[in-house]
């Protein structure tokens, strides 16, 4: 059945240019493709959630969205920029126009939370020290660190501080663009929704447009404009689209494609009798 | 459903590997008399067992060609970015106080040993054809043209090269490098450079320091120990070790140094998956940076021998 299944559209008429434009995106590790044919345009001021299970090439996506990994084929665009094209300073000078929000925070353990806080403010602006240590100061009171973290180093506060320093430090430049890789992995219920507040608050900032990968549905529902999923490659025909949703929300609670129930509902199925048969193909081919 | 579900894995599975087929096999296209897939092992297949082994060697020459001229971009853009930008010394600072300040014990100790031990080992061979008082010579001839360098540099290269390969390697698995490049920060600028300037300055002054407590350690051990009379053990060090020697071993530390942060930082931006790709990176950093080491050691030693005849061509003094 899913071979059969309408391709769904992912592009939009949109009132607003879109921010980045990704067309025909292909992505292949030396032999390993793991992103085919991928084309989405994203609107200023939208949330898009990129779902998918593990090993589906979310993290992919986003890394090429921001041109830490080269595609094999296709284009990424920021504001009509192609990045492939840029030369290596340009491409730096872009990427302040972004924050990224890394999975382990991604801290510089050799520097203290203020001085992470405070690294793209000193490495592209000229401001003075005082003024780069008010804007941390209100930085972390913006995304709920006390003021006692500032002297820290990264290795001596929680996963949650360290998501929410991580935040901080994503957002210092005033970005046009966001992108959180699954920024509520690892952390307790209470820390996630917290986290989902703050995507929420930033998401409120002016032109702030934001794309979340993530696996959990609650971060989805939460922060949402418009969901993508994405599927495994090695699960799909060479006809069949990467993208096997893409809708709001409720579009994704009406969906009746059963790869997708099957994500939203958390159900193994016969997910596990799948990969001991691909293990067996492994050993006896 | 199941057993369509295992169709359609086992279907696609199939189109993937008719995409990506495996490695090639190099015995086929070699020897087109033997019969295809048993080239290696078919009996009499002699010349395709050869085919095979040459076809390994070619893919593993390869392998290093490509893998020295990922090495000469790395420290192609390293140099560019030297000259690039005003180097901050907030950034330099500790890169330097890690590599030169954190090692002066480690080295002056290396150093001291190595004296000690050249006289401990001359000694008997000298006393037997009575000239132990040329002691001096010997031992630091050796340390200031050699031994200093080398060690110096082997110390350093397990002290200070493996450290950065860890430390970047760690930054790189923990997604600390992407960070640097996603704030518009180049990575080499900040990690590389300053760890690269750091050994290449530091590495020599560290090897002064090796040479001077070698100098210390052999005389202390010869004098107190030995009993060598002090004003011979001098007068025969200053006449057969001249400025040359000495200036031959601190230029091959430049190079020493250069090699160490540059391949041990390669291995650190290019380390693998988790702590075992960590532990790789920090050993082969040590490895390979040794390996280079003892190679500049032999052809910079040719070299500069050339050199010293070139400006001296009476030849060095004879020792005996």
């Amino acid at each position: 059945m899913p071979a059969t299944a309408p391709q769904p559209t992912v592009r939009r008429d949109q009132a607003e240019p879109p921010v980045l434009q990704v067309d025909g995106l292909s992505v292949h590790f030396g032999q390993q493709p793991v992103l085919r044919d991928i084309s989405l345009d994203i609107p200023a001021g939208q949330t898009l959630v990129v779902l998918g299970e593990s090993g589906c090439g979310k993290t992919v996506l986003l890394k090429t969205m921001i041109g830490l990994v080269r595609p094999s084929r296709g284009e990424v665009r920021f504001e009509g920029q192609p990045l492939s094209s840029m030369r290596e300073r340009d491409l730096a000078h872009l990427r302040t126009k972004y924050g990224f929000v890394f999975q382990g925070a991604a801290l510089f353990d050799s520097m203290t939370i203020a001085d992470n806080i405070a690294f793209p403010l000193r490495e592209h602006t000229r401001i003075s020290a005082a003024d780069a240590r008010d804007i941390v100061a209100s930085l972390i009171d913006e995304v709920g660190l006390p003021r006692t973290v500032l002297d820290k180093k990264p290795v001596e506060i929680s996963g949650g501080m360290r998501k929410r320093a991580g935040l901080a430090r994503a957002i210092a430049l005033d970005p046009l663009l966001i992108l959180y890789d699954e920024p509520t992995t690892g952390l307790d219920p209470i820390m996630t929704d917290v986290i989902n507040e703050l995507i929420l608050r930033v998401k409120e900032r002016p032109r702030v447009t934001s794309v979340v990968v993530t696996h959990d549905m609650n971060t989805a529902r939460k922060v949402a404009d418009r969901i993508i999923m994405l599927y495994p490659l090695f699960r799909l025909g060479l006809d069949e689209s990467q993208i096997v949703f893409s809708g709001t929300p409720a579009d994704l609670d009406r969906s009746r494609d059963p790869r997708i129930r099957q994500f939203v509902e958390g159900r193994a199925g016969n997910r596990l009798t799948e990969l001991q048969d691909e293990q067996t193909l492994e050993e006896h081919p | 459903m199941h057993c369509l579900r295992t169709n359609c894995l086992r279907t696609n599975r199939n189109r993937i590997m008719a995409q990506t087929p495996e490695t090639p096999e190099p015995t086929a296209p070699v020897d087109a008399g033997t019969p295809p897939g048993g080239a290696a092992s078919a009996p009499g297949g002699i010349g395709g067992w050869f085919a095979t082994q040459i076809a390994n060697l070619g893919e593993f020459a390869m392998d290093r060609v490509v893998a020295i001229g990922d090495v000469a971009l790395f420290a192609l853009k390293t140099v560019s970015w030297i000259f690039a930008r005003r180097q901050r010394r907030e950034v330099l600072l500790p890169a330097f106080y890690q590599i030169g300040v954190m090692s002066l014990p480690v080295v002056a100790l290396t150093g001291l040993f190595i004296g000690m031990v050249l006289a401990v080992q001359s000694y008997a061979q000298f006393k037997a054809i009575g000239l132990e008082t040329r002691l001096g010579s010997v031992i630091n001839l050796s340390l200031v043209r050699e031994l200093g360098p080398v060690l110096a540099a082997t110390m350093l290269a397990g002290r200070v090269g493996s450290a950065m390969a860890a430390e970047l390697g760690t930054m790189r698995v923990t997604e600390q490098i992407d960070a640097l490049e996603c704030m518009g920060a180049n990575p080499i600028y900040y990690l590389v450079v300053p760890r690269f300037l750091g050994c290449l300055i530091l590495i020599p002054a560290l090897t002064i320091m090796a040479d001077f407590m070698g100098v210390l350690g052999g005389y202390l051990y010869s004098h107190l120990l030995l009993g060598i009379d002090y004003h011979h053990y001098w007068e025969n060090s200053r006449a057969y070790v001249d400025v040359f020697d000495f200036l031959m071993g601190i230029f091959k530390s430049f190079f020493f140094g250069a090699a160490i942060a540059l391949v041990s930082c390669h291995h650190g931006f290019h380390c693998g998956h988790g702590a075992e790709g960590v532990g790789r990176s920090a050993t082969n950093a040590f490895v390979h940076s040794f390996v280079l080491i003892l190679l500049l050691d032999l052809f910079l030693g040719i070299w500069l021998n050339n050199v010293h005849d070139f400006f001296r061509p009476e030849g060095p003094r004879r020792l005996l």
